[in-house]
């Protein structure tokens, strides 16, 4: 297992320069401009002259590697440079995007904040809740619990969130005025009152993403559960005298965390770039709102910073699902 | 004393010859949800087929002088409301009957979930199995999906249309050219979480006694996948199957909200959904029939998946 | 007993009168506490020479302040000058080859340094310089120098004379830049100065204390501001995001924010949200108009890439005047705008609506006309066929195809003109692109108005400040867009009329007020009125919300929105 970790690791550099590559060349040929943000009434000379300013008028060749260097070489020597006090950076240019003229890498920190408590804290809140009515369901399958879980998890699977956002709004901020709904991302938590006031404007967006990720992997839980449930060696172990938890609970659960593993592992990239719409209605202005922004205004930058540290999530995530495969089934062999 | 009778020369009487398949069916009607879901599954897609044949309103003609109609269901409670028998569900900002809308928008949106759906099913599971199956291909199609996992949706639909969208539509007019562009991105971006999950069951099974049986007495690949491998993955892609119907009619809402989509004059429900947001506590009933129409042909395809999975497994049919 | 009692009551109102008189407009600095604004496009910086995007100019706008600028009335008004140079003055040289600015002597930066001659002349260095790509660079196309006179005067000279002088640093979008904090920041260095860009030093009320990227703006007020009792807010958060919908929610409906920005909505949904009575939507006009564009070229696909949209190939139908005029007849202006704009829009049939100078007599096409419009078709050889679509006998088919931005009410305009059309016997095909491709330069996509691969187009277009000469320079032959100029240029309708060319160097050339508005009036008919190569629709006014709390708005189309953000005060109770 150990060799295999490793040399997934070592494999996954040179992959991860093909996926940015090929991202590149797709953001390249794909229509849209910088350009398309500035107000018409500006005359297509000065508009070449912005073009240029920003560097778009070297060839693709120059650029990409340019942007490579930045990546790996540039931008974590000015990280070290910030902890530790030293110059390796010594002025060189970073990441810039077009939209703001300010490192790439600065803005991406700065949402980190709200982008971990509501889009983060959802996924939490979403798995947490849909593991054990998945697990429910399938145990009583099509008892009143299983209907009703049913149900809902579709209703809510299916009712998009540029509706189901703006509901709850009108429900609940409009309506009912119990919750406000714009997110203040200066907010500070200090006291007791900041924190309450912090769930509250954070419960209605959480609840929003957490319904669509509840629905996914308590699907997927309880059919695997069901598939599981009927298999030989649970009627062997009830015929030993094991409890029903322990039957369940260590037995079948195990024995169907794989497809739900591997869904909780490809929503984690979802996180970070995934709640375009939810966090638009609800203005978090997380890095979703972030990557649609770039992605309208043309920041090539910015989207192609962004991509990339998903697409280094996405092999990251794959690999720990793989690896988690062979620990929750052992006959599982990669060598 | 028993007396040992010779066997009797009256012959037995010979078994009908059982059709596995009537079996399933038979399984499969037990199932009230399944029979449910079949049921609304079966009245929509009539309702949205032939029901413009039958309401022959055209759902593009403005009517502006008769437009914010409310569903006649509304004068029960509100007497005042304007309501008309000749717009049962109303009509919305610029006088276009909302049945009309909703019938036509549904067979859109039916043809695209559905085409779309498979579409990813199809390719999800070949890959996946493919993958899990076959060591030496597992790396390489599995750094091919991280690799389409990773490219941002938009340039991607961008760059689709700006290469395909003349010549589709100059070889098949512009509704089924548009059509054709619309699946194919939805498809080809949607089917890389089936091809992970698949192939994670494909690898747990590949492993188990029954196979490595089959394998012995030699079972070649082709027939090990199609008789023994995939009939035991099918949970995973039912549930595939009904996200992914919901994320197809969803994603295609997303869609024309980008200006990807088809163009505004062909309605769909997500489309209908979507336009009628701002306007929602006036106007209720605009979010609620598109919404309830995606919402319960979701839950109907659903039901009908755990119908199909009980129905395909031998050990509940009590064999 | 009655006299005590009238004089308590004399008393009483005596004590009552000054506090009724005594109105939130007057009162020391921060004593409202804080603003919130909400703008739907976020903030990406503060510098209106590196962006050209409104929301930035407007955001900069509290901060940063131009030697004057224009009234809601459209007037200058003097801002860090003392006052408007004129030829009159003496401000302007007779030959209008200069202009000479005094700078008010009581203006201080934000740091407390005083605002000097060098800082303009620095603010144009700043935007000329090579590589720095600014933005505004039209503004000081013309400029030949900047000198320094004394301390609180400085000299700008034209490279020839220069009729309309008041480009340069009028106006929210040139404002005054500090020499001394964008030093470093000349050319290909400005986009380094990232702590410049975000928190400009400026001499308008309010100052940033916090700047982030996309989303939020926070600031305080200015300690130096020269009206010791502005601003009445002590600090303004900024906010970013979302949509024109829940932008208008949170001011209109739930309180949340005082001002939103540019609600483009349906009038309806505007009214519903208006009733809750928390928020008061307000409109102005100015020369904002949703026009349709002629194609002049063929856009087919059946052209040779190359050929296709440019003046090589004429447009089949669309060449015609007469199917032009019925096109434009056919369309009844007033049901779009009160199913698009309401309140906050009128009919128009001018390129340019305002300022009143330059606003043509032009009411032919105000009155939808079904019979003229068939008429006119029938009278350009286009008979009705079969299938209800006009076909000429050269097989020629009225079928076009009409794009424009994705937008809601553009969709519903779109909607009605087609079917307007197809009564006519013009078959309609609809497409709507994203924004940010329709509106970008991209010479690779084919969907960009330049390239127009349609044969109508719909959108909006507007000038800044009063003078519509380098608008109307749009459509000169030399600014038709085409391969070899990789799609770039003003004239998409690929007009050429060397009567036009002429008439517009004739403005060009002209001083005198009155000359230049008939000038001015002449070349806007010769585009709509007598050619129907341009459609005008609908003159949009500006929309905006603000709470029914926040007094002294002016909704301003000609500047900044937030131009008198200075006046704004809270009023009734809630301060």
């Amino acid at each position: 297992m150990l060799t295999y970790t490793i040399r997934r690791l070592l494999l996954s550099i040179p992959t991860l320069i093909f996926i940015a590559f090929v991202i590149f060349m797709l953001l390249e040929l794909a229509p849209g401009d910088p350009m398309s943000q500035m107000p018409l009434t500006i005359p297509p000379e000065v508009k070449e002259k912005m073009r240029l300013a920003l560097g778009l008028g070297e060839p693709w060749w120059v650029r990409f590697p340019l942007w490579l260097k930045q990546f790996f070489i540039v931008e974590p020597q000015y990280w070290i440079d910030s902890a530790f006090g030293t110059n390796f950076a010594d002025g060189a240019q970073r990441i810039i995007s077009f939209q703001s003229r300010s490192p790439v890498f600065d803005t991406i920190a700065e949402r980190i904040p709200q982008t971990l408590w509501v889009v983060g804290m959802s996924y939490v809140v979403g798995v947490a809740i849909a593991l054990p009515i998945g697990i429910i369901s399938a145990y009583k399958q099509y008892s009143v619990f299983d209907q009703a879980g049913t149900f809902v998890s579709m209703i809510g699977f299916s009712v998009p969130p540029f509706f189901s956002g703006v509901l709850v709004i009108v429900i609940f901020s409009v309506n009912l005025g119990w919750l406000p709904s714009i997110y203040d991302t200066t907010h500070e938590v200090v006291d007791w009152d900041t924190f309450k006031f912090q769930m509250q404007q954070m419960i209605m967006p959480v609840m929003v993403l957490a319904l669509q990720t509840t629905a996914q992997v308590s699907r997927y839980m309880r059919a695997s559960m069901l598939d599981n449930l009927g298999q030989d060696y649970v009627r062997t172990a009830r015929a030993k005298g094991m409890t029903e938890s322990v039957v369940v609970m260590r037995h079948v659960l195990r024995n169907s965390m794989i497809p739900v593993v591997t869904v909780i592992a490809l929503g984690i990239p979802s996180i970070f770039g995934g709640a375009i719409i939810t966090e638009q209605v609800f203005k978090v202005n997380g890095l979703g709102q972030l990557l649609i922004i770039a992605l309208q205004g043309s920041d090539i930058p910015m989207v192609m910073t962004i991509t990339f540290l998903l697409a280094v999530l996405i092999v990251l995530m794959n690999l720990i699902a793989d690896i988690l495969y062979g620990v929750l089934d052992p006959r599982i062999r990669y060598d | 004393m028993t007396d040992l009778s010779m066997p009797s020369d009256t012959p037995e009487p010979v078994e009908k010859t059982h059709n596995q398949w009537w079996d399933v069916w038979d399984q499969f009607r037990s199932h009230k949800g399944a029979m449910a879901g079949l049921i609304f599954l079966a009245f929509i897609t009539l309702f949205c087929a032939i029901g413009p044949w039958l309401w022959d309103v055209d759902p593009g003609k403005l009517d502006i002088r008769n437009k914010d109609v409310r569903p006649i269901y509304v004068a029960i409670w509100d007497g005042e409301a304007k309501t008309s028998w000749a717009r049962p569900m109303g009509t919305d900002h610029l006088g276009r009957d909302i049945m009309s809308n909703i019938m036509q928008g549904g067979r859109i949106s039916l043809a695209v979930g559905w085409t779309a759906m498979i579409l990813a099913i199809l390719i999800g599971t070949f890959v996946g199995v493919i993958s899990g199956y076959f060591k030496r291909l597992d790396w390489a199609l599995m750094r091919f999906t991280d690799l389409v996992l990773s490219l941002p949706i938009l340039p991607l639909l961008l760059v689709m249309m700006l290469l395909f969208r003349d010549p589709l539509r100059a070889a098949f007019g512009p509704e089924t050219g548009i059509f054709i562009l619309i699946v194919a991105g939805i498809g080809i971006t949607s089917w890389m979480q089936t091809a992970r999950i698949v192939r994670g069951d494909v690898m747990a099974l590949k492993e188990r006694e029954f196979v490595l049986a089959a394998r012995s007495i030699g079972t070649p690949p082709r027939r090990m996948i199609t008789r023994h491998i995939l009939p035991n993955v099918l949970s995973p892609i039912m549930v595939s199957a009904t996200l992914g119907l919901a994320t197809a009619i969803i994603t295609e809402s997303a869609l024309s909200f980008l200006g990807l989509g088809f163009p505004s004059d062909f309605p769909t429900w997500g489309k209908i959904l979507f336009d009628s947001v701002d306007r929602m506590t006036a106007f209720p009933e605009r979010v609620l029939w598109p919404g309830l129409a995606i919402s319960l042909t979701v839950l109907a395809v659903n039901y009908i998946g755990d119908g199909l999975r009980d129905a395909l497994d031998p050990r509940i049919r009590g064999l | 007993m009655k006299l005590k009692t009238a004089l308590m009551g004399a008393v009483a109102t005596a004590l009552l009168a000054p506090m009724a008189l005594a109105d939130a407009h007057e009162g020391e600095r921060g004593r409202d506490g804080e603003v919130k604004i909400i703008y739907w496009q976020a903030v990406s910086i503060m510098n209106p020479f590196l962006s050209g995007g409104t929301k930035d100019i407007e955001a900069a706008s509290l901060v940063l302040e131009p030697l004057a600028r224009y009234d809601e009335t459209g007037m200058m008004v003097p801002y860090l000058a003392t006052e408007i140079p004129t030829v009159g003055n003496g401000g302007v040289s007779a030959d209008l080859t200069s202009i000479t600015w005094s700078i008010n002597p009581d203006v201080l930066w934000s740091d407390g340094s005083a605002v000097t001659a060098r800082d303009v002349q620095f603010t144009y260095e700043y935007c000329t310089a090579e590589g720095g790509g600014c933005a505004q660079g039209a503004k000081f196309s013309n400029v030949e120098s900047v000198e320094i006179v004394d301390d609180k005067t400085v000299t700008v000279n034209f490279t020839g004379p220069a009729p309309n002088p008041y480009q340069a640093f009028v106006g929210h979008e040139s404002p005054i830049l500090q020499a001394a904090q964008f030093a470093d920041c000349l050319g290909p260095r400005a986009p380094e100065c990232t702590d410049a860009n975000f928190m400009p030093i400026g001499t308008g009320p309010f100052v940033v204390t916090d700047f982030r990227v996309n989303d939020v703006v926070q600031f305080e007020a200015n300690e130096n501001y020269r009206d010791p009792n502005k601003p009445a807010f002590a600090s303004v958060t900024f906010k970013g995001g979302g949509d024109a919908t829940a932008a208008g929610r949170s001011v209109m409906e739930t309180g949340e924010f005082d001002y939103a920005w540019n609600m483009q909505l349906a009038p309806d949904v505007i009214a519903s949200m208006a009733e809750g009575g928390m928020g008061v939507p307000v409109s102005a006009f100015g020369t904002l108009v949703e026009r349709i564009e002629m194609n002049l070229t063929d856009p087919s696909a059946s052209q040779p890439e190359g050929v296709r949209s440019t003046v090589a190939a004429p447009h089949p139908f669309l060449s015609d005047a007469r199917v032009r005029e019925a096109l434009s007849i056919s369309i009844d202006r007033d049901l779009l705008v009160e199913v698009g704009y309401g309140q906050a829009g009128r009919a128009t049939c001018n390129l340019v609506p305002a300022p009143a100078l330059y606003a043509s007599e032009n009411t032919a096409c105000l009155t939808q006309d079904m019979d003229r419009a068939n008429a006119l078709l029938d009278e350009a050889g286009f008979m009705m066929g079969g299938d209800g679509v006009r076909v000429n006998a050269d097989g020629v088919r009225l079928s076009v195809l009409y794009q424009t931005s994705t937008n809601a009410v553009r969709q519903d305009f779109q909607a009605l003109i087609k079917e307007w059309w197809e009564a006519i016997g013009v078959e309609t095909e609809l497409r709507n692109i994203d924004a940010g491709v329709f509106f970008g330069g991209d010479p690779g996509s084919p969907d960009t108005f330049q390239r127009f691969y349609a044969d109508v187009e719909m959108y909006a277009n507007n000038f800044p400040g009063t003078d519509p000469q380098a608008y109307l320079g749009a459509y000169l032959c030399e600014n038709i867009p085409s391969p070899d100029t990789q799609w770039q240029g003003e004239n998409i309708n690929r007009f050429c009329d060397p009567a036009y060319d002429a008439l517009w160097a004739e403005l060009a050339a002209t001083a005198d007020l009155a000359e230049r508005g008939r000038i001015g009036i002449m070349l806007n008919d010769m585009m709509t009125k007598e050619s129907n190569v341009i459609v005008p629709l609908v003159d949009r006014g500006r929309v905006s919300a603000h709470s029914t709390t926040l007094g002294g708005v002016i909704l301003n189309t000609w500047d900044s929105e937030l131009w008198n953000v200075a006046d704004w005060y809270r009023t009734g109770d809630n301060r």
